[in-house]
């Protein structure tokens, strides 16, 4: 039961999905919802946390701030996607990079974060600490004080922290 | 125990060993309760009251009723006369036995009391249909004046429940000896007087609270999903509330994003969601909002503290009396005023205090309710006595270093079973060494000398500096002392470990983790006690079909009391099986040792056979020794002889532009001690995120109510979660004094953090103060609040 619905494709990690959704769906809820993404987190209801966020033709936006039918054309990368866009059959070196500097508790707000350091040192390859720490403002974690995912962006950076 | 060097690096206690949690959560794997489903769920849609005190004139809920997807809309009224409940929700912690408990029914029929509480249900086809119908609910309030602070609640002019005459809850006190602490205040040479307010908090676990409840009609079982800290707790308390037979509740605790304590209560939502799906054989679910969760679950914080601190010329403490005035908030939740009793018996802090007075009064405001938030109590208390050693360093003329040295039980030096004067046994301590270290890591002597220079140069940013050396008191707890507290349940935490036929472990884990790496500690402490590998150890946790028994994750309490279980129900399973070597070897079990997984006897190590080898001789029972049972499983329910007392010094290192006030954290020094660490990476994480949430209290958060207490920053956009970029990196550093109560000398430290950290920043923040006599600045120090102390401290207009 949809009202006015309206169809869209969307083309995530690769994968076509043909929906139907509500004009007023956002790209979070198709892809968890719709698509059965889960791990794309939602943490918030104002933009502020950052769990939610996801590449968008390779850069990150917070996925509650997109209408699904806006994605529509895009490439679009979620955590589930993420290894495969890497080198190598293992985890993406982000990944692999906040396992080793244990940069997650809860991992929460772990997969979002991922995908905007991944966003952030594409970006801004020179970035030093402050700049790491300038640009994930938009992404909150309550559990590891930052600390941690702080070193592991700036060691995937090539500045080993 | 000894920890030799080969287990550690084998991934034994005391090695940094990746975490075994974070495969599936850095890929998205994990589930969360959000991400389950079950066939024909109806969604909740709660309509929450949208004032603080009110009668409930009338509900129009047929708009709603009407809307597309609504399956039916219930108000409390009629999910009253449903039945669905036998009691109110609980409160497990009625601390005094004359405490006034107003019921806290889950949905309110005739008043409501705090902003958010629940006043009707929408059940719907989809999240979308649910949220749609809310606003189609037309509710009519008469208001009532409301409590909207601690302040009008003690003034008792107008009361937060009606039917009570007082606002005043409970009075407890620890107060030995009134008047010998009176005689020594009055004695005194110097007496600190101080008033501190404890802002309520916002706990904002990422992961926003949620249920799934999926019923089997045909069988009468119901699973329930819950974000909760606590499966075990929540299955008894479901029971007790619903009347629905406990032994066909199963509650599970998925990948849980945070707790922070406000997922361990007994909410609503999950007394609704269970009743509801049994009386409709439908699954019932709901997520909460973050906005939501302002009202929707508890609080953290919310006192105010009358501090007296004497001490004779020299600075030596001779007394402290305290005054706490608590805001429980509209109701009783689960351990809402007992969460101050947590912190009463460290007012003294680490300091040997001769007289010690405590009373708490405990009253009701039309707020949220409160309830444990990291810490729970014992940040408070550490905030009230290092702010007021801080007053006294000032007031005697020494430094905050020294006025610390000078009170240090034992001097500073080691110390066992040390009698305090709240009647608590600290079970080690080490103090000074903490001291030393945080000043040498933090350079306090060369951040003293840049201080200096700012100061005579005028600089704009001017340098603080602030010292704190906490105790806490964690390992909850002996059953006995729970008991004479008036606390509902025990202390205790129940293991299984049990060899499977192949070799390979698996523990149960009565603690329950959401975020802290049991799947992680609890294999370290196998690999050591077993001499095997830790990736030859499962952990099954957090369900209750699983993990039958257990008392569940809060408090600091999973190692020093779950991980004991688990070592000593290890213990069980070795000597069970040396038993089947010694059969095999034809030896008597006293002449068989065990040595890196493999018994062997005594002078003939040719023969010998692994621990992983016997769990097939024990599954198959072949040949084992007369009497034995088969299997090699062992369980144990460790219920610890006393808490567990961690402690450490913070330094914090703030620079203050005081053209705007506005505060930075640039430096953060930890140096903790916790007794021995199964996981050195583990222990600095959870420093790491305890820090920032007690700098975040003294810098940022505080929820914030207007006059008709409705709360007016509930999200994200004005609720000031700290970001990257507004902390520092954190230093830490550990010192190791054991613990002498439990056989692995281990502490806890999921709470430390924040313990330490609020009373570190703010100390820091006075300190970059003082040259204009600033001597205390309320929490959180906001630009705004710092440009006022400043100009009220110059002088000038405020």
């Amino acid at each position: 039961m949809v009202a006015n619905a309206v169809q869209i494709r969307l083309s995530v990690n690769g994968e076509s999905h043909d929906l139907e959704v509500e004009p007023r769906t956002l790209l979070v809820y198709a892809l968890r919802d719709d698509i059965g993404l889960t791990g794309t987190n939602i943490g918030c209801d104002s933009s502020s946390c950052g769990a939610c966020t996801v590449l968008v033709d390779g850069r990150s936006v917070k996925s509650c701030t997109m209408l699904a039918v806006q994605a529509e054309g895009a490439e679009i990368t979620t955590i589930e996607g993420l290894a495969a866009t890497s080198d190598g059959d293992g985890l993406h070196p982000m990944q692999q990079a906040f396992h080793e500097y244990h940069g997650l508790q809860c991992g929460y707000c772990t997969p979002g974060m991922i995908l905007a350091s991944v966003s952030l040192i594409d970006e801004y390859p020179d970035l030093d600490e402050s700049g790491v720490r300038e640009g994930l403002e938009g992404n909150l974690c309550r559990c590891t004080g930052y600390n941690n995912i702080v070193k592991a962006v700036l060691q995937v950076a090539g500045k080993e922290a | 125990m000894a920890v030799t060097d080969d287990t550690t690096r084998a991934g034994g206690i005391g090695a940094r060993m990746l975490r075994k949690e974070d495969g599936k959560l850095v890929t998205g794997e994990a589930e969360f309760v959000d991400d389950i489903h079950a066939p024909g769920e109806l969604w909740m849609g709660m309509v929450r009251s949208t004032v603080a005190h009110a009668r409930i004139a009338a509900i129009d809920t047929s708009g709603a009723a009407s809307m597309p997807g609504v399956q039916s809309v219930l108000t409390g009224a009629q999910l009253a006369d449903m039945e669905l409940w036998v009691a109110p929700l609980p409160c497990a912690w009625p601390v005094t036995d004359d405490m006034v408990n107003p019921p806290h029914w889950p949905v309110a029929t005739d008043m409501v009391h705090h902003v958010g509480e629940l006043v009707a249900v929408v059940l719907a086809e989809s999240r979308f249909a649910a949220a749609d119908a809310i606003e189609h609910v037309i509710v009519e309030y008469e208001s009532q004046p409301p409590v909207a602070t601690v302040e009008q609640a003690m003034a008792d002019v107008d009361h937060a429940h009606l039917e009570h005459s007082t606002n005043k809850a409970y009075t407890w006190a620890i107060d030995p000896d009134p008047d010998g602490t009176q005689a020594a205040i009055a004695a005194a040479a110097h007496v600190v007087s101080a008033r501190f307010v404890q802002q309520r908090l916002i706990p904002v676990a990422i992961e926003p609270r949620g249920v799934l409840a999926v019923p089997s009609p045909m069988g009468g079982d119901i699973t329930l999903y819950s974000t909760t800290q606590v499966p075990h707790v929540l299955r008894v308390m479901v029971a007790a509330t619903t009347g629905l037979p406990e032994q066909k509740l199963r509650v599970i605790a998925p990948a849980v994003g945070g707790g922070f304590g406000a997922k361990l209560n007994v909410n609503p939502d999950e007394i609704l969601a269970v009743a509801l799906s049994h009386r409709l054989g439908r699954a019932v679910r709901w997520t909460e909002t973050r906005s939501e969760a302002a009202g929707s679950t508890h609080q953290g914080r919310g006192q105010i503290q009358h501090v007296e601190l004497a001490s004779d010329a020299d600075g030596k403490l001779t007394a402290i009396r305290v005054k706490i005035d608590a805001d429980m908030g509209a109701y009783m939740t689960l351990l809402t005023p007992g969460v101050p009793l947590l912190g009463s018996f460290l007012y003294h802090g680490v300091y040997d205090t001769p007289k010690f007075s405590f009373t708490c009064e405990g009253w009701f405001t039309n707020r949220t309710p409160t309830d444990a938030y990291r810490g729970a109590g014992r940040p408070e208390a550490s905030y009230a006595i290092e702010r007021a050693m801080d007053m006294l360093a000032y007031e005697v003329g020494i430094g905050t270093d020294e006025i610390r040295r000078r009170n240090y039980i034992n001097g500073g030096e080691p110390f066992e079973m040390w009698e305090n004067p709240a009647g608590l046994s600290f079970d080690s301590g080490h103090y000074g060494p903490t001291l030393d270290r945080a000043l040498e890591l933090a350079d306090v002597a060369g951040l003293r000398a840049e201080q200096q220079r700012r100061r005579e140069t005028g600089a704009i940013r001017q340098l603080g500096i602030g010292l704190c050396t906490y105790v806490e008191i964690c390992g909850l707890a002996p059953s006995r002392a729970l008991g004479g507290l008036n606390y509902g349940a025990g202390g205790w935490e129940h293991a299984t470990v049990r060899i499977l036929p192949t070799g390979k472990v698996e523990v149960v884990s009565g603690s329950t983790p959401h975020g802290q790496g049991h799947e992680t500690s609890w294999s370290q402490i196998i690999a050591t006690k077993m001499g095997i590998s830790p990736d030859d150890v499962t952990v099954l946790h957090s369900d209750t079909a699983l993990s039958p028994l257990g008392l569940d994750t809060y408090g600091s309490r999973s190692l020093s009391v779950g991980g004991v279980a688990i070592a000593m129900a290890a213990d069980k399973v070795i000597e069970k099986a040396r038993k089947i070597a010694a059969h095999q070897f034809e030896a008597a079990p006293e002449d068989v040792e065990f040595v890196d997984g493999s018994f062997s006897v005594a002078g003939t190590p040719s023969k010998s056979v692994h621990i992983q080898e016997l769990g097939f001789a024990a599954f198959t029972a072949h040949d084992l020794p007369d009497g034995m049972e088969p299997n090699l499983q062992e369980q144990v329910s460790f219920d610890p002889p006393n808490f567990a007392f961690p402690f450490g010094t913070h330094v914090a290192v703030v620079e203050i532009d005081e053209d705007t006030g506005g505060v930075e954290l640039i430096g953060y020094y930890a140096v903790d001690d916790c007794g021995n660490q199964v996981n050195p990476l583990i222990v600095e994480g959870q420093i790491h995120g305890g820090v920032v949430q007690g700098a975040a209290q003294a810098l940022y958060e505080v929820a914030v109510y207007d006059d008709d207490a409705n709360i007016i920053n509930p999200s994200l956009m004005n609720y000031l979660v700290p970001s990257a970029a507004e902390m520092p990196s954190i230093v830490t550093d550990s010192t190791c004094t054991p613990s002498t109560t439990n056989p692995l000398g281990v502490k806890g430290v999921g709470e430390a953090g924040t313990i330490g950290s609020a009373a570190a920043v703010i100390n820091a923040v006075v300190d970059a103060l003082r040259p204009h006599g600033v001597t205390d600045i309320e929490m959180p120090a906001s630009p705004m609040r710092v440009r006022r102390t400043i100009e009220q401290a110059d002088g000038g207009a405020s």
